[in-house]
């Protein structure tokens, strides 16, 4: 093809042939940007919390398993998390006994059981519970449930295990129904036809075929709920009461991961050693999210190949 | 037991057995379905009962007297709508482009994965990690110190994975023909998502972007450390009380204050507060859906 033939072609003014090509580009650099924000938050993250860890008063063991925390401490300065960290399982495994059946129930009942205009208003309900703000659920455990718990269980403190595993519960619900239910949808309605055909009820039809074919999908319906359960901030930081130790029972307050960094972070000094442990425990947290996220993704995608 | 035909299509003992298990079945799950609506009817019905003695338009539109403990929320309302825009304008164009490279452009390799996985990992991310990250890189680092441009931006990198995935859904359930007509007729890639898949998916888009402006304006850990103060003088009704680069308050960080810092509160402000946060939120949300159900309805194909 000659030069001529080619003038021919371009119908287009040059500028609107470049302008899309620059276009294209910042799309593609603006789809790229999720990759690099998160490396980015590992980046920042970890960058303040780096100078802590040739410090003489820091020793990885003990930040990961010893529960004495006295980070202000003069005389003897302890950044053990171990305690938060119990808190934080303790308070988020509490939230999943709650969670896990009522929202694997009520995924089921949606996508099983019940007619069209329900599961409409049923779906529209989730959604608007999840989109309670954190802090308005604090606020909620700190004065409404704080008072029914000292109330019936005559305990000395509303704010601890029980208040926070019940308000996590109530948060993470949402994310449980909506992905189990997308996992039960995905089944294909052949095995339903094929069971219901040899006279199974409903009931064995779900028991015995549904839940075996989808329980990967449910499985990550419950990852994604720990996650977020172990990610929550504003909630458990009102909720949970501000005690650092291991807990012994339903009643005790704890305190967790996320909520000691938001509780202490403003009166560490900047750049001090207490700030930076502060961050170190961001990574953490950022690595234990990390880990349950990509492993619930790998649990949904395992699904999808397969069929 | 004879299996003459008459007797075949007779209730056994055996099938009202199952018939009786599926009722028990069912009715549980029912009650498991009600049991996570009825806390919530309850808890919003309780707020807005003990918010009532305070709520009122005066409210909205005053100050807080008297060390926080009377008066309205005027400054912390008009702070959340101000770091809410300015985190919209950040993360809308961000989050759009991202929805349509990835739906648009990119192939099923490697990349694209990675993508993905890092979409996913940005949702997860606890919101307090996105507290300290905002401290580390735009309070520090960029040095734009505790300023609402550092809590916006923090909050736009927080709330960018709502927009892309709604993005996503909304250009993926423009039909491949659409695209495929368009290109036969000579279009280029970029001219047929400006005029066919956009204009076809913008719907959903919005509901993406709604759906966010709720997030943020929820949100308090991120900007607790990055721009959010607890209290800032602010003339009543004055709608430019900030500049981008001060400190501001927000609705979240101020219920959060009330809640737990301030002693002596009067005890309707907390409440009242939290019923405007919630209202706010959830009516941002209801419009959401309400954008959704319209289009749904209006689908052609």
């Amino acid at each position: 093809m000659n030069q001529g033939e080619t003038k021919k072609l371009q119908s287009r003014p040059l500028w609107s042939i470049y302008g899309e090509k620059a276009l294209e580009i910042l799309i593609k650099v603006s789809g790229i940007s999720a990759i690099i924000f998160v490396f980015a938050i590992f980046f920042f993250i970890f960058r303040e919390a780096f100078p802590v860890l040739s410090s003489p008063n820091f020793h990885l063991k003990e930040f990961l398993f010893s529960s004495e925390w006295y980070p202000t401490s003069a005389v003897n300065v302890r950044y053990g998390t171990f305690a938060l960290t119990v808190g934080t399982f303790s308070v988020t495994a509490l939230a999943m006994v709650i969670a896990v059946p009522f929202g694997i129930g009520a995924a089921i009942f949606i996508s099983e059981f019940c007619g069209k205009r329900l599961k409409e208003t049923l779906k529209i309900t989730i959604e608007l519970l999840a989109a309670i703000p954190s802090v308005v659920w604090g606020f909620i455990g700190l004065t409404i449930m704080s008072k029914l718990i000292t109330q019936f269980t005559g305990a000395p403190v509303g704010v601890n295990v029980l208040n926070g595993g019940i308000i996590l519960a109530l948060m993470s619900l949402p994310i449980i129904v909506s992905i189990g239910e997308d996992a039960l949808k995905a089944v294909p309605d052949t095995y339903r036809e094929a069971s219901l055909a040899l006279g199974a009820t409903r009931w064995q039809m779900i028991r015995r075929v549904l839940l075996p074919a989808a329980k990967n999908g449910l499985l990550a319906a419950v990852l994604l709920g720990i996650g977020r359960a172990v990610g929550e901030t504003m909630a458990v930081l009102m909720a949970t009461g501000h005690a650092v130790h291991i807990p012994h029972g339903l009643l005790d307050s704890v305190r967790t991961l996320t909520a000691n960094i938001a509780a202490e972070l403003g009166e560490a000094p900047e750049r001090s050693e207490h700030y930076q442990v502060l961050f170190l425990t961001g990574v953490l947290l950022f690595c234990i999210t990390f880990v349950i996220n990509i492993t619930a993704d790998f649990v949904i995608r395992g699904i999808k190949r397969k069929q | 037991m004879n299996d003459t035909p008459q007797n075949l299509f007779v209730e056994t003992a055996f099938v009202r057995r199952k018939k009786r298990q599926e009722t028990v079945a069912k009715s549980i799950f029912l009650v498991m379905s009600i049991a996570m609506i009825i806390p919530l009817l309850l808890i919003v019905s309780y707020l807005v009962v003990k918010a009532y003695p305070s709520l009122s338009l005066e409210f909205l539109l005053d100050v807080p007297r008297k060390g926080m403990t009377e008066g309205g929320i005027w400054p912390a309302f008009i702070g959340t709508i101000y770091l809410v825009a300015l985190s919209l304008a950040v993360s809308a164009p961000i989050g759009v482009m991202a929805g349509i490279y990835l739906n648009e452009y990119a192939k099923d390799n490697w990349l694209n994965r990675i993508i993905n996985l890092a979409v996913i990992n940005l949702a997860g991310v606890p919101s307090i990690v996105h507290a300290l990250f905002g401290l580390g890189a735009f309070v520090y680092a960029a040095k734009f110190g505790c300023s609402i441009i550092s809590a916006s931006l923090t909050l736009a990198i927080m709330t960018l994975p709502v927009i892309i995935a709604s993005t996503r859904e909304a250009l993926a359930s423009v039909p491949m023909n659409f695209r495929e007509a368009c290109w036969n007729v000579g279009a280029t890639r970029w001219q047929t998502i400006r005029r066919i898949v956009l204009p076809n998916s913008i719907g959903g888009i919005l509901t993406g972007v709604i759906l966010q402006v709720s997030r943020s304006a929820g949100e308090t850990a991120p900007i607790m450390f990055t721009g959010a103060v607890f209290y800032k003088a602010v003339e009543r009704g004055d709608l430019f009380p900030y500049t981008l680069d001060g400190q501001c308050m927000a609705l979240s960080m101020h219920l959060y204050t009330l809640a737990t810092q301030v002693p002596n509160v009067s005890e309707s402000v907390p409440f009242a507060t939290a019923v405007v946060l919630l209202g706010t939120v959830l009516l941002v949300n209801a419009t959401a859906i309400i954008i959704r159900t319209l289009i749904r309805s209006k689908k052609k194909w």
